[in-house]
């Protein structure tokens, strides 16, 4: 029971992962009708805005420490950061710690602005074109984006620690009545996962509960009819683009302390994250969400002992083979709608 | 002439004398002189121009005639190899066996995928090559078949290869311990010498090449064939087709199974000028390289993805080696200042990062050349029509583009 419980936890965090670059692309192909390879990069550059926001606060200069001397008997020069000496010394060390969330701020108009420009200034031009097309120049893109940030990062990954607030692990199982060790499950894949669901909870609120909202739903619903209303219905398929980015770019900035980016992540991410929307049905939002969190557990799950000296790899494949099932019983996906992109 | 008419068969006749004379055309340059580096004519890499020209012909009559694109691809190749290099091991270098094995081998998993695959079309046909394509990789890559069965399959990151101790059971003592063609070593070449040039036929190369011929000429058969026809026809409508009373699966399998055979024929050719082979080559990176080879060149045209498989192979293998120093070089008449800006402003696109380069190159294509390199070329050519036309009344010309 408590390896069952275990292994539901295990795949929280990448469910939610999942989920959340699902979420974008689902949204990007509901509004827009493009299919967006370029989304991995998407969140490959939030994460990359982290190591970003980590090393402006890491930026520091050298002062010679009277008070204490090196081995040779000179005065010791030390690395004060710049923030240190603004806020003082403690304020500091914490702003430091805490650089991965404080990376969601600087993402978010980021990523926004990002996705504006990719909209505007490329996807624009291929609505009228056919899928195919689209595939290529979003990969053509993804590619790009790629490498750019390898000749600004290095190929390496770049560990990006969480707050040493979150750096312990939670004994799960002591609460639910197991003995002592029996779940453990680290602070940083829990706030994970709650981060991830109040993200999924505001995306839906938002397009439920505010008149934006409501257009854009409108306006996936029948395109034509809310332009003839009189909406400018293209600018907020063009802001919805820039929330779908904003969502992938912290989705990946969340995602640094548990795998330390490198510019290859968002293709990774994003293979399965097409596989997670083509189980969870085309357009559909929370089918989405569910396929997400389905995925990320079910691997989970294949990645166990004890499946896995029955079945060896079978936790690198079976992703895969629950889409050719999906696919091949129930093309629509789990929660599709019938007529969205069946064919 | 053999079945193609008068436009095909120049072409076609264009594309033998070309790879024929390759290894002198690819090296324009003294083997001495600064651009040296820019000489494509060494075995190495007109091996890789022919053999990925065999794959993107085939996969072009899969994407280019019925509009599946598969990303997936790679697979084939990889299984391809993989074929080859068992057949090395197992029964001896000579190389027949272990093409023909990797096409059969290629041609059985194409028939699996593609029976399954062509269930769906547009992106989730894409998608379920992807994900076939992606399994593939992760069984070869941790070499689960070799877990399952005992003993190893694919070796996972490793690689496979030939050792001493394998079988070889129709190895005779005076065999070449290289891959051969009954006793024609394929890695053994012919150098002459003239003036600066020194040019190199080798045997692979030529086995690859004539290879090549043949797969381009059954390509343009079938491009030409009633059976092509049917396949252009699943790419323009579908629907009207099946209002006719025709399916279209048997068809559209039939070109899977077709451009999977083509695939692993480069495959197992890949394997047989070097005999060993990893799980690397299926990636759906790999898979992406051939999309992008056969967008570059112009999908859908006879001639066009052979282009591009080339001009990919010649970046990736030219610019990047090209380092800071020898932009320096270029720019060395320019004032100090300016050459620094130049070379600064360069530095991005070349070396490691070539690949920048070539993102950038395929995004152009796609979104200001569709029909690729071809079509570019075509809308040159049509300029420079335009000019004559006003210059002079209009002569027949012999416009090779598809």
């Amino acid at each position: 029971m408590d390896d069952i419980i275990l292994q539901i936890l295990n795949g929280l965090d990448k469910g939610s992962a999942y989920a959340l670059i699902a979420l974008g692309l689902t949204l990007i192909f509901g509004t827009l009708g493009v299919v967006n390879f370029a989304h991995g990069a998407l969140f490959m550059v939030g994460a990359f805005c982290a190591v970003t926001v980590q090393r402006l606060l890491g930026l520091s200069h050298t002062i010679i420490d009277e008070s204490q001397k090196d081995f040779l008997g000179n005065p010791l020069k030390i690395e004060v950061p710049y923030v240190e000496g603004w806020f003082g010394p403690e304020m500091g060390q914490a702003l430091i710690s805490w650089s991965v969330p404080l990376a969601i701020l600087f993402a978010i108009p980021v990523m926004i602005i990002l996705g504006f420009v990719m909209e505007r200034g490329l996807i624009k031009h291929f609505y009228k074109r056919p899928h195919a097309d689209q595939i290529l120049v979003t990969f053509g893109l993804a590619i790009v984006i790629g490498e750019i940030i390898k000749a600004n990062f290095g190929a390496n990954p770049i560990p990006t620690p969480a707050p040493a607030a979150f750096s312990g692990s939670l004994d799960f199982g002591v609460w639910l009545g197991f003995a002592e060790n029996a779940i453990i499950y680290p602070y940083w894949r829990l706030v994970y996962f709650l981060f991830s669901m109040v993200i999924i909870a505001g995306v839906f609120a938002f397009l439920q509960f505010t008149t934006f909202g409501m257009v854009v739903r409108a306006g996936m619903a029948d395109r034509e009819t809310v332009g003839l209303l009189g909406i400018d219905i293209d600018k907020r398929f063009t802001l919805m683009f820039g929330l779908a980015a904003a969502v992938a770019g912290v989705a990946g900035v969340m995602y640094t302390p548990i795998l330390s980016p490198n510019y290859n992540m968002g293709m990774d991410f994003l293979v399965l994250s097409f596989v997670v929307v083509v189980v969870g049905g085309m357009g559909s939002l929370p089918g989405a969400v569910l396929a997400g969190f389905l995925l990320g557990i079910l691997q989970s799950f294949a990645s166990m002992n004890e499946v896995k000296s029955l079945l060896p790899g079978i936790d690198q494949i079976i992703i895969y083979l629950v889409a050719i099932f999906i696919l091949l019983t129930r093309p629509r996906g789990l929660m599709g709608r019938k007529g969205v992109m069946e064919e | 002439m053999l079945g193609l008419n008068s436009k095909d068969f120049t072409l076609f006749l264009v594309v033998v004398v070309l790879v024929i004379a390759a290894p002198i055309l690819l090296n324009p340059f003294p083997s001495d002189s600064a651009f040296a580096q820019f000489n494509a004519g060494y075995p190495a890499l007109m091996q890789r121009f022919v053999i990925f020209g065999i794959l993107v012909i085939g996969f072009n009559i899969l994407f280019g005639l019925t509009g599946y694109l598969s990303f997936g691809h790679a697979a084939f190749l990889g299984v391809g190899s993989f074929a080859a290099v068992w057949m090395f091991k197992l029964l001896s270098y000579n190389i027949v066996p272990a093409v023909l094995l990797s096409v059969i081998v290629a041609g059985l998993f194409s028939v699996v995928i593609g029976y399954v695959s062509l269930r769906r079309s547009g992106i989730y046909f894409s998608i379920l090559t992807l994900a076939f394509a992606q399994m593939m990789y992760a069984i070869a890559y941790s070499d689960l078949l070799g877990k399952f069965f005992g003993g190893i399959v694919t070796n996972g990151e490793t690689g496979l290869q030939v050792y001493n101790d394998d079988p070889q059971i129709l190895m005779s003592p005076g065999d070449p311990t290289v891959p051969h063609l009954f006793g024609w070593e394929m890695n053994s070449s012919f150098t002459w010498d003239v003036g600066g040039w020194s040019f190199v036929f080798q045997n692979g190369y030529y086995l690859s090449g004539i290879l090549m011929l043949a797969s381009f000429y059954l390509a343009i058969r079938i491009f030409r064939s009633p059976f092509g026809l049917m396949l252009r026809a699943i790419k323009s409508n579908q629907n009207r087709l099946a209002y006719t009373g025709v399916s279209s699966r048997p068809y559209a399998l039939a070109a899977f199974v077709i451009s999977g055979m083509y695939a692993g024929l480069a495959g197992g050719l890949l394997a047989a000028m070097d005999p060993l082979t990893g799980a690397e080559r299926m990636f759906w990176t790999a898979s992406g390289e051939i999309v992008i080879m056969s967008i570059l060149g112009g999908v859908g045209t006879l001639i066009g993805p052979i282009l591009g498989a080339g001009v990919i192979k010649y970046m990736e293998n030219i610019v990047s080696t090209i380092n800071d120093n020898v932009v320096h070089g270029w720019f060395a008449f320019m004032p100090d200042g300016i050459e620094n800006i130049l070379v600064t402003v360069i530095h991005p696109f070349i070396g490691k990062g070539w690949h920048l380069t070539l993102g950038l190159v395929f995004m152009a294509v796609v979104i200001f050349l569709p029909g690729g390199l071809v079509e570019g070329g075509q809308r040159l050519g049509r300029l420079f029509e335009r000019r004559k036309v006003e210059e002079k009344p209009p002569t027949a010309t012999t416009e090779p583009a598809e």
